[in-house]
């Protein structure tokens, strides 16, 4: 075994992590969005490692390139709100983003 | 001869991780927007590397032609568009700070002690070979995966039995249904993020 699968599955719980706390402290709209895509790969390389190291073969591979294109459907529809939201209130800070229409 | 390779591909993953590790925790780290969206550059190239590395060659190449090259200039045209003065970089509060992190370890610990004490079905490495074809570009079978051709013979482990794939049966057709609505879904997307962002005159302007 050159490399294992539990270190694979470590280096994709790190970037799990660090996208859920990038999401939790960013105030910018635009940096919950890239915690999202840190969160979202995360979830492509466990895929990418299962269909490597298990017995389901080609399968994980096809979950991860669903993953890929549906994180970028999500991306085009989060900056078109987050562009209305700026120029409706002239600010992407979340927190004062308690109402999206004014 | 064989030991050399080892050492390679293993100096290649440490390399590729480390970029990847190293990145995820600068995006978080770092205060500036502009910055955490370049980290996140480097650390989506540091998975595409570690999809090469585990011979997934076609999802590699999408990683970088469609996350690298098309989601990550939309997240740039996003920051370039909204980024005026005190926006590009926004403090967080040291309590915050304090708050996420001990969320983020707790969470961590969570799920490396999951990883770690699970019992996975694992293959060997060269096992794998007699599944996939060693060598052989996977955009092949993804391609009969997603057009719901199932596969020719199933796999067999190293005694010849056939092993089971979780969920096939003979009237099995593959991706093909989740492959068409992601088309549609595509679609829905393109028209709707279209018209959220369609370009309107500013009620402050006009009254």
């Amino acid at each position: 075994m050159i490399v294992s699968l539990e270190t694979m599955l470590l280096v994709g719980a790190i970037m799990f992590v660090c996208g859920v706390v990038t999401m939790a402290t960013k105030r910018n709209a635009v940096g919950v969005l890239i915690g999202a895509e840190l969160v979202l790969n995360a979830s492509n390389l466990n895929f990418v490692a299962f269909a490597r190291y298990t017995p389901f073969g080609i399968d994980g591979q096809a979950f991860a390139l669903f993953g890929i294109v549906l994180p970028a459907a999500e991306a085009a529809i989060a900056l078109a709100i987050i562009l209305n939201f700026y120029n409706n209130h002239m600010t992407v800070d979340v927190d004062k983003a308690n109402e999206l229409k004014q | 001869m064989e030991r050399l390779q080892e050492i390679w591909l293993q100096s290649l993953f440490g390399f590729m991780a480390l970029t990847t590790v190293v990145c995820s925790i600068a995006v978080v780290v770092t205060q500036n927007v502009v910055r955490a969206a370049v980290w996140l550059l480097f650390a989506l190239s540091g998975t595409a590397g570690l999809f090469f590395l585990l011979g997934a060659d076609f999802v590699g190449a999408t990683q970088l032609l469609i996350y690298v090259g098309g989601t990550m200039i939309l997240v740039i045209f996003g920051v370039m568009l909204t980024a005026r003065g005190p926006f590009v970089s926004m403090k967080t509060q040291s309590g915050e700070w304090t708050l996420a992190a001990l969320v983020g370890v707790a969470l961590f610990g969570i799920v490396a002690a999951v990883v770690w004490s699970t019992k996975w079905p694992t293959m060997d490495w060269g096992d794998t070979s007699k599944i996939r074809g060693e060598n052989s570009p996977t955009t092949v079978q993804l391609g009969l995966e997603f057009l719901g051709i199932p596969p020719q013979e199933s796999p067999k482990d190293a005694a010849g039995t056939p092993l089971a794939r979780l969920g096939r049966d003979p009237a099995n057709i593959g991706y093909l249904l989740p492959f068409e609505i992601v088309s549609v879904h595509l679609l829905v997307v393109l028209i709707g993020a279209a018209y959220l962002a369609r370009a309107k005159r500013r009620k402050a302007a006009t009254s």
